[in-house]
This record gives structure tokens, sequence and C-alpha cells, in this order.
């Protein structure tokens, strides 16, 4: 009997599946060299005329030598890239549990209104009257900010999260230098990111740690115990990064401003209250936001961000430049320290901002609208709630009671299992996952942090939901050896990470014994 | 048998005529992983008690070494640079960080020894 | 809502399943001062139609720059992009993805950027590059830093000749973080080699610097090394080390540069992508993240992130610096069109700005009342002008031609730079657009 198209059986998949290829694929993962291992010398992939001779003006400064680039065609060029985009998991392939990261769907409306030509090809330094149309767009999108944070004031132009924290300390420096006032402190709770501290110590501050208390937020009486008038800022996430909000805000938020301080709030997990709560209401002096978190904008293996920080009325006049201020001839584009910016804290960054991420914020706000925004947060809540009450029997819950976008597990559960976090991690990836937030925060052990975000569907949830406990249920069975295995589905296993610190190779370099025969 | 001691932040200091040497314990070592690097302080320098004298790096983590006692480095060891896994092979010999010319010996009196340091580490959570 | 996947029934199921009877009970931590009745006021949801419209007219109301005779660069220039960029760096699985912190699942970004940094080095003649930082002016600020730590110093001296957004965030920097720039006056004659001291760290020059101009800065790498100093050579059009010497063999010891120019979009400004590159011996001081070759459990080789413990979110309060992302996605179309174009490519683009930039050159130095400043230039230089430039370029502007940048925009107090005018060309600059120039400045000069 002929039997080709049907498909093969189980028990000849496996044995075939373990047969090594000539290639080293597997099907559709492709083994790719770098482009300097296809170097076609002279090739290029773009046709570019030459130019008539003339009488260059370099001042014989001419590179003398070749760069060492490689050369290839087009489709070389997209075939390489197309495969190795191949070996990367992202949001549009799955679920991306990362705590405080906020790996919603980034829409592609947002992709298509970035490339308009009226957006993306025009320049910085065009005649302001050239782009009405460029500070209108910023305009627009300061205003949606500032009735969200309901704070009067926003700084648009810091280029990431870790960035906007700077503009936010160095805001605060500038207006106590300016009353005279000079302070050495900054608080920071032992949960924060590790941005926190650096932020601070780098504008000159000393760190001050808060602990937690047992219900895992910030422990008032130890805050306000270490206040006093050499307190610059306290720096608080809120919700925090074991996911809960900070019931005592608002008199967390008297005392520092008794104390004479200013109270930074770092927004990273804003996704929890966007249209719910409003910061200004809870006492906040500034807050940074992160486009690419809240407001979809895409993490892009890495970055660009964007991190527009709220002021308070008090805070305002220090904004970093450039200013947009609305004028008698209607918006300004203010560039130095002239009226009404004479007191900026000056330029953070080259140019104006972010504008590319601008856009893309704005149309992901304009599609939700305010009511969509509040449903953003209260699906957010929910759908973390529901992963905390389906998990709660099969992980450990590290602080009682309910949680708000992100829930906090410890590695309890593992205890004697022979897995660590680390290993429960690996082994989820081979089920298809990104793993969630591990071993942050700092304050519990062996922290998974997961935050499943409002782009989420319950079926989606379901099925990561069962994933969770047949891997818990695995580990505590004592089946530790599929776990420091794990991942083994992957296009690498795990990776020798000692070897790269202790001998970093950071670039290519072409082969001595190549390059000899090639002189 | 040169005198032993060691702190609570898991250095050791044994002194080795009128230099102490200092590194840090098995313990340390164990839980920091494997070391990828060292800084060293230069030959010279001054350390008060409980500064800062060196860091130790592994891939996920950076921790300070302070110095167990005051004193002047004299010698550093520079084998450390080409290969830092010596601290976790042998963190109380080959492993080694630094050698201080003791500016007041009896402040080695104030450490913990042998049997309380294995104490302490097994209190350790 | 279209981007919102729960349902009613969902919502409800979920509720039950936690115990709770509705969503507000899940919000009680909010003290009630706090509590938002409802949504606040700004418009409610829109559909795609109705978004698009709404942006479409007010991108409409801006003049883009391929649509008239366009001359201006002052730190971002117009290029062409290939095709194939922008739709390898649309694949979701560039675009949606985060940081690598996963190797195993992450090896086409760790890939890419490993690429990318080894490009990075190749062309400033460096010998290790990060896997990129914010923008230009932002990696020269940690140019600065970086210098500082490595020399025990504090005090930087700033060219005249530094593009002034980079001297403005140094000094913004310099202010908070606790150091001193020092910065000469642009066209002052400054005498760099002269200010040189013990207590210098290092000396921030740019190649070609804001007017154009194209030096050898071997002769005060010397000096600076003898001091115990650092150079810092910045570039702002990265397309210039195509054809002119890489700061890497002239001595420098770090280089940052504005990546802009391969693979991304004038954009208003931002998002753009800020290089850095050294020496091996500083590669422990160096900011941003670092991606390093090493094998799998299989013997496989792959990449990771690595030197993680320089950064913030391990070395907290000591950290290099508290930067946490790169430029990831802009770094990635960078490395995209500098692959396509390869050697020849590169070089050959390079020659054609020049070629561009000579040619306008000789057509406005014919002009009565028009001087070029430049002895040297790469595809940007500085005229003078007989009046205000400012006030030409917005006449200019009225006629339909962007005649470049007076550079009053940024020093608008310094009367003896008033009537000077950046103009850059590039590529994409044709003889039609030069005619249109010409025309227009012979109108509005006579």
């Amino acid at each position: 009997m002929n039997d080709w198209s049907r498909a093969v059986s189980a028990h000849q998949a496996d044995a075939l599946a373990s047969f090594a290829t000539v290639t080293g694929n597997r099907g559709l993962q492709i083994e790719e060299a770098l482009i300097f291992e296809q170097d076609s010398p002279g090739h290029c992939g773009v046709d570019l005329p030459e130019p008539a001779p003339f009488c260059n003006r370099l001042g014989g400064l001419e590179r003398q030598g070749t760069i060492g680039l490689p050369g290839l065609s087009e489709p070389q060029i997209v075939r390489h890239f197309t495969r190795l985009s191949q070996k990367n998991y992202a949001i549009d392939c799955g679920l991306y549990p990362l705590g405080s990261c906020t790996m919603k769907h980034n829409p592609r409306l947002n992709e298509k209104l970035a490339r308009v030509p009226g957006l993306a090809d025009i320049h910085p330094l065009q005649p302001v009257s050239t782009v009405p149309g460029a500070l209108e767009l910023i305009d627009i999108l300061a205003h949606w900010l500032k009735t969200l944070t309901g704070m009067p004031a926003i700084a648009l132009s810091p280029a990431a999260g870790a960035h906007g924290e700077l503009c936010g300390i160095m805001s605060i420096r500038a207006a106590l230098e300016a009353r005279g006032d000079r302070r050495i402190r900054v608080l920071v709770p032992e949960s924060a990111h590790g941005t926190n501290p650096a932020t601070a110590a780098a504008c000159g501050y000393s760190v001050d740690p808060i602990p937690a208390d047992a219900t895992g937020r910030v422990d008032r009486a130890a805050l306000e115990a270490k206040l006093g008038a050499d307190v610059a800022a306290l720096m608080l996430t809120n919700p925090n990064t074991c996911g809960l909000f900070e019931r005592e805000i608002i008199e967390i938020a008297d005392a520092v401003h008794r104390a004479g301080a200013f109270f930074y709030c770092d927004g990273a997990n804003f996704n929890a209250i966007v249209g719910r709560v409003r910061p200004a209401d809870l006492g906040i002096d500034c807050m940074h936001l992160n486009l690419h978190k809240t407001f979809s904008t895409p993490h892009g293996g890495g970055g660009p961000g964007s991190g527009p920080v709220a002021l308070s009325a008090s805070l305002a006049p220090f904004a970093p430049l450039p200013w947009i201020v609305h004028g008698s001839n209607g918006l300004e584009l203010i560039e130095h320290k002239t009226a009404p910016a004479e007191n900026s804290l000056g330029r953070l960054k080259g140019f104006h901002g972010q504008m590319g991420m601008f856009v893309r914020a704005l149309a992901y706000m304009m599609s939700h609208g305010s009511d969509g925004l509040r449903q953003v947060a209260e699906d957010a809540v929910l759908n973390a709630n529901y992963l905390r009450a389906r998990l709660a029997d099969d992980l450990s819950l590290s602080f009682p009671g309910p949680c708000m976008h992100e829930v906090l597990f410890d590695d309890g559960f593992l205890r004697d299992t022979g897995v660590t976090t680390l290993d429960f991690a690996k082994a989820l990836i081979d089920e298809g996952y990104h793993p969630m937030t591990m071993y942050f925060p700092l304050i519990v052990h062996g922290a998974l942090l997961i935050e499943p975000t409002e782009t989420e569907s319950k079926a989606s949830l379901d099925r990561f939901i069962a994933v969770v406990k047949a891997l818990a249920a695995a580990a505590r069975s004592g089946d530790a050896a599929r776990f420091r295995a794990a991942p083994v589905h992957t296009p690498r296993r795990r990776l020798d990470e000692t070897a790269a610190a202790r001998k970093p190779v950071l670039r290519w370099r072409p082969d001595p014994v190549q390059r000899r025969a090639a002189e | 048998m040169a005198l032993l001691r060691f702190t609570r932040d898991h250095e050791w200091v044994r002194l080795d005529g009128d230099l102490a040497v200092v590194g840090i314990t098995d313990y340390a070592q164990s839980q920091l992983g494997d070391v990828v690097y060292v800084e060293l302080p230069e030959i010279g320098r001054r350390v008060e008690k409980g500064k800062e004298a060196a860091v130790v790096e592994s891939v996920k983590a950076a921790s300070e070494v302070y110095a167990p006692v005051a004193g002047e480095v004299a010698e550093v060891n520079d084998a450390l640079a080409a290969d830092p896994a010596k601290v976790n092979a042998d963190p109380m010999g080959e492993g080694w960080f630094l050698k201080l010319r003791l500016a007041d010996p009896k402040e080695l009196d104030g450490l913990l020894d042998e049997a309380a340091y294995q104490q302490f580490v097994e209190e350790q959570p | 809502m279209r981007y919102l996947p729960l349902t009613a029934n969902d919502r409800a199921e979920m509720l039950a399943a936690i115990g709770v009877d509705s969503i507000d009970a899940l919000f009680d931590d909010v003290p009630e001062a706090a509590r938002l009745a409802g949504p606040v006021d700004l418009p409610r949801a829109m559909g795609e139609i109705e978004v698009e419209r709404l942006v479409s007219r007010m991108a409409a109301r801006n003049v883009a720059a391929g649509s008239v005779p366009f001359f201006i660069g002052g730190g971002i220039y117009r290029h062409h992009l290939p095709a194939a960029v922008d739709h390898l760096i649309q694949r979701g699985e560039f675009l949606t993805s985060y940081t690598p912190y996963q190797p195993e699942i992450s090896q086409g970004t760790l890939q890419c950027l490993f690429e990318f940094q080894t490009q990075v080095a190749l062309l400033t003649g460096m010998e290790v590059a990060n896997a990129s930082l914010y923008d230009g002016a932002t990696a020269c600020a940690e140019a600065v830093m970086m210098a500082n730590r490595v020399t025990g110093r504090r005090r930087a001296i700033l060219s005249g000749g530094l593009h002034p957004h980079y001297r403005e965030v140094c000094g913004t920097y310099a202010r908070f973080v606790g150091f001193e720039v020092s910065a000469e006056e642009p066209l002052s004659g400054e005498d760099l080699p002269g200010l040189v001291d013990r207590d210098t760290s290092c000396v921030v020059v740019q190649n070609p610097d804001f007017f154009g101009e194209v030096r050898d800065y071997s002769g005060l790498a010397h000096i600076c090394h003898d001091a115990g100093a650092l150079l810092v050579v910045v570039v702002t059009e990265i397309l210039s080390l195509g054809a002119i010497l890489p700061p890497g063999e002239m001595g420098a010891d770090i280089v940052v540069a504005e990546g802009q120019s391969l693979g991304n979009a004038l954009n208003f400004g931002g998002p753009h992508v800020g290089l850095f590159a050294t020496r091996d011996k500083f590669v422990r001081q160096m900011p941003g993240r670092l991606v390093g070759q090493t094998l799998d459990a299989d013997g496989r080789r792959g990449w990771v992130l690595t030197l993680s413990t320089r950064e913030q979110h391990i070395r907290r309060e000591r950290a290099t610096s508290n930067i946490c992302t790169n430029s990831g996605l802009c770094a990635l179309a960078f490395t995209m069109h500098l692959a396509l174009l390869g050697e020849a490519g590169l070089t050959r683009l390079a020659r054609l700005n020049h070629a561009a930039a000579v040619s306008l050159a000789e057509r406005l130095e014919q002009l009565p009342g028009i001087s070029l400043l430049n002895r040297t230039f790469f595809n940007e230089f500085a005229v003078r002008l007989p009046r205000c430039a400012a006030e030409i370029v917005e006449m200019l502007a009225g006629k339909g031609v962007l005649a470049g940048v007076p550079v009053s925009r940024f020093y608008p107090e310094n009367d003896t730079l008033a009537d000077l005018l950046l103009v850059a060309a590039t590529e994409l600059t044709t003889p039609e657009d030069i005619d249109r120039l010409e025309a227009g400045l012979r109108e509005v000069l006579s």
C-alpha cells in the first residue's frame, strides 16, 4: 500500500526527531551565520550611482584602507534578518508575563501613523512655521497625559523611563537649590527597581533604604522615622513592585511634604490605575510615565522608549528644554532658557524628544479614549487577580490579599524539590512562554512576578494557568532533571554566561589564518 | 598555626608575618556563584576597617569586600585577573585577594574565630 | 473595543473565580478621596478611521522634507532608506520582543546586536562598542562621565566645535552629577592643546565639527595622553566615516556618535540611536548594554547580554550609569541598512554625499555677498550671508525651500554668528534642488 499521504506514526516520529540533520537546521529553525562570515567582496544590496569626478575638499583626511564591512545582496540580507527574527519570542507570538514591563499588544495603527510623511519626514530644525502640526500633536499628547495624571505640567523630552527618573530627581534638586535648601538624602524602598537608587546616587544623593512591612507595602513608621530636614525626596513606585497599591500613600505624601521634601513616583505600574486614579490626587510631585509600557509603544528588542515626566506646579518651572507653550500667536517652541523657561534645568537630550513614540502613544490613547483607558486598568487588574486566585494553591503567594495588575509569588513552593526559580522559568520556555520576571523584587526569595496585561484573553490565561499548575506539580513530584535540562526545544539551550563574562568576546574579528591567506 | 579570623560579611583574614592576608570564605563564593571578575585596590592605598577594599563580581551579582582590619595595601593577587575562578576553587588559599600592612594588630581580636564563624554560617537562612 | 479581548461573560466568570462581586472590590486599597467615579474628561474611544483622520490632519499641516528642496542638517540628516529596512524591522519578532534577558529565545536580537557592535567598532576604528544608547548627545555626556571614572578627574574641556545640544546636555549632567565642563566659544580660534593639564579628564571634539570642518586630531590625542587625559571624539554624521579617517586611527579613547543617518528617518528628532565605542582596556567602565559571544549546553555558538554587573539593576547605587534601555529597534535598523550597503555601498554613498556638498558649495560661493567658511567639509558646511540668516531662511521657507539651519537658532545671544547658515547636501539632493536654492537666494538677497 502506498502510504505517502499519511502522517508518520508517533513511534516513528520520535525516532526521526532524534536524527541529526546535515545542516544543523531543524525544519523552520535555520542556523544563520554572521553577516561578516558571508562576505562577497564588492557586493552591495543598494544600487547607487558613482558620482562624476570632482575635486574633494576633505583636506587630505580621506580614510586609508578598508573598513572591513561585508558585502551582500538584498535577497541575502532579507533572508539573514528573517531567519534571525524567527529565533525571537515576542508579544506577537504569545503571552509575555513580565512583571512591571506591561507587555501589552502593540497596535499596528501606531506603526502606520508614525510613518505618515508629515510626521516621519520632518526635521527638528525646520522653521517652526513649517511644522505647526507637529507642535499640535505634541501639545495634544501633553494634554492627554496631564489629564490622566491630574498634573499641571509635563516634560516630554526624556528618552526612556530611567532618563525620566533622572529628569525627576534633577528637577527636585533644582527646586531645592532655588530655595537655598541643601538636602542630601533620598529615601527608596528596598523593593524598588535598581534604577531608582542608581538615579538618586547619580545626582549626588545618598540612598536610604526603607523596608517593607508584612503586607508587602512600604513600612510607613520606618519611613516617617527616616524623614528629616536633610531628606530631598522619597522615590516610591505605586502600585509597588510587589503589585500592591500603597494604601497609606496620601498619609505618606503628607509626611514627606511636612518634612519639606518632594514625592517622586515611579510610574512604571501606571497600567493598574490609569483612568481610575489620578496620581496628583495622591499627593505626588512628579512621576515618570513609560510610553512603552502603559501606552503600548513597541519594545523593539530593548528600545527605543519614551519617559515623559509629569510635574507639579512647584517643579514645573525647572522642566528640561525644550518647552512647547501656548503663546499669543499659537504654539511656540522654546529651546533656550528664556521666559517662561528661564529656570529650566537645561537640556537632557538632543533635539525635541521621542516624536515617533509620541505619535504611537497618542494613536493608542485616542483609540481607547478615556472610557477605554479606564477599562484597560480594570481588565489588567482583573486578569492578574484571576491568575492569583487560580494559582494560589500551586505556587506560594508572597503577600495576602488582592493584587493590582501584577501578582508576586516566591519560591516557597519549590522548597526541597531541587528546582530553582530559574529552572522553573526555563521549563516554562519549553512550553512556549517567555518566563515571568524572576528574582525581582529583592525582598522575597526567588521572586516570580507575573503581569498578564489587559490584552490577554481568558482562554490564553486558562492555558497559561494549566501549564503553570502542571509544572508546579512536576517539580514537586521530583522531576528535577527535566527542569535542570530545560529549555531543550529552543534555538539554543542554556548558554554559558560565566565564560561570556570571564573572557568577553564583544565583536567579530576575522580569523587570523584567513586574513594572512588573503594578504 | 597562622592566626585566622572571620567577619560577619564572610571575609577571612590570616596573619602572615606582619601582613594580613584577606579573602572571601567558601560560603561567600558558593553564594556568589562563578566569579567572573575581581576589582582590586592599588598598592599603597589605605583602607579602614569595615570599609570597601575590593569588589567581587559574579554573572548576576557584585559584592563589596570590606577590609576586616585597617591597613595599607601591600600586595594584591594579580593572578585573579587571568583566572578569577581561583576564588571559587580555592577561596582560602590561591583565591586570596590582598595583603594589608596592619595598622593595629589588636583589631583582629574583635573578629570571629573559626568556630564562631561556622556557627554564624549555620544560622544563615 | 478592538484591543481588549475580555467579554462581559469572561469578566463575570473571572470575578466569580476570584470571589468578589465587582471590579471595584479589587480597587479597595485606593483611598476614597482619590477614586475617580467615571472616565476623565477626554474624548471617548475612536475607531481606526477616526484616529487616522485626526492624526493625518495634523500631519498635513507640516511641510515634509521630501516635498521641497531640502538642505537642513545640524546633527540630523536626511538620507535614502532602502525599502527592505522598514519591512524587516516591522517583523513582529523584532518589533514586539523585549530586552533579550532570556537568551535561549532571543538569539535573533542578540545576534543582530553583536553584528551592530562589530559594525560600530569597524566604522569608528575602535576595539569595542556597546549595544547603543539613547542618542548622540546623551552618549556624549556618558563618555565624559566614563572619562571621569577612568582618570579619577572631574574636569572636561569641550571644543567650541561640539554640537551645541551635546554641549548643553553635558552641562546639565555636569551640574547635577557633580563634575565640571569648560566649553570653548564656537569659531573663537580655540587652543585645545594649551588648555589640557593634569586636572583634565578628557577633551571632547567633534569631527566633522558643528560647522562641518574636518580635522586630524592625532596631535591633540598625544597631548591628552601625555597629561593622563582621554580624547573623546564625537561624530554627528555617521556616514562621514565612509570617507574620512576614523577617530580610532587618530588616537581617540572614546568615540560617540549619532547613528540616525543609517536606517532611521528624521522623525522630528527622535527616536534616534547613540553609538559608543572605546578601547578594550576600558570595557568594564563602559555604560550601556553589551552582547557577548559564548557556547550553549550543546556546544553551539550563541550570544548573551554580558558584563551586566556594571548596570543599574544589579549595582544599584554603584552602577556605571542609570541607563536601562538601549535604542534596540533603531540600532537594528542601522545594522540592516549598513549590512545592505556593505563596504562598497557605504564608501560610494559617502562619495555621493561629499560630491553633492562640493557641487552645492561651488554654486553658493559664486553668489554675491556669500562666502564659505570652511577649508574642509564632508556633507555640511557654513556660509556667511550678507545679513541675518534666520530671516533669510524664513523667507526662503515661504518660497518653498528649506535652506538650512541658521546658527543663531542654537546661539541666539551671539551676534557674530547671526549671519551664519549651515547647509547640508546628501545623496538625495538633486541639481534642481540646488537650482531652486540658488534662485531663491538671489531673489532674497537682491
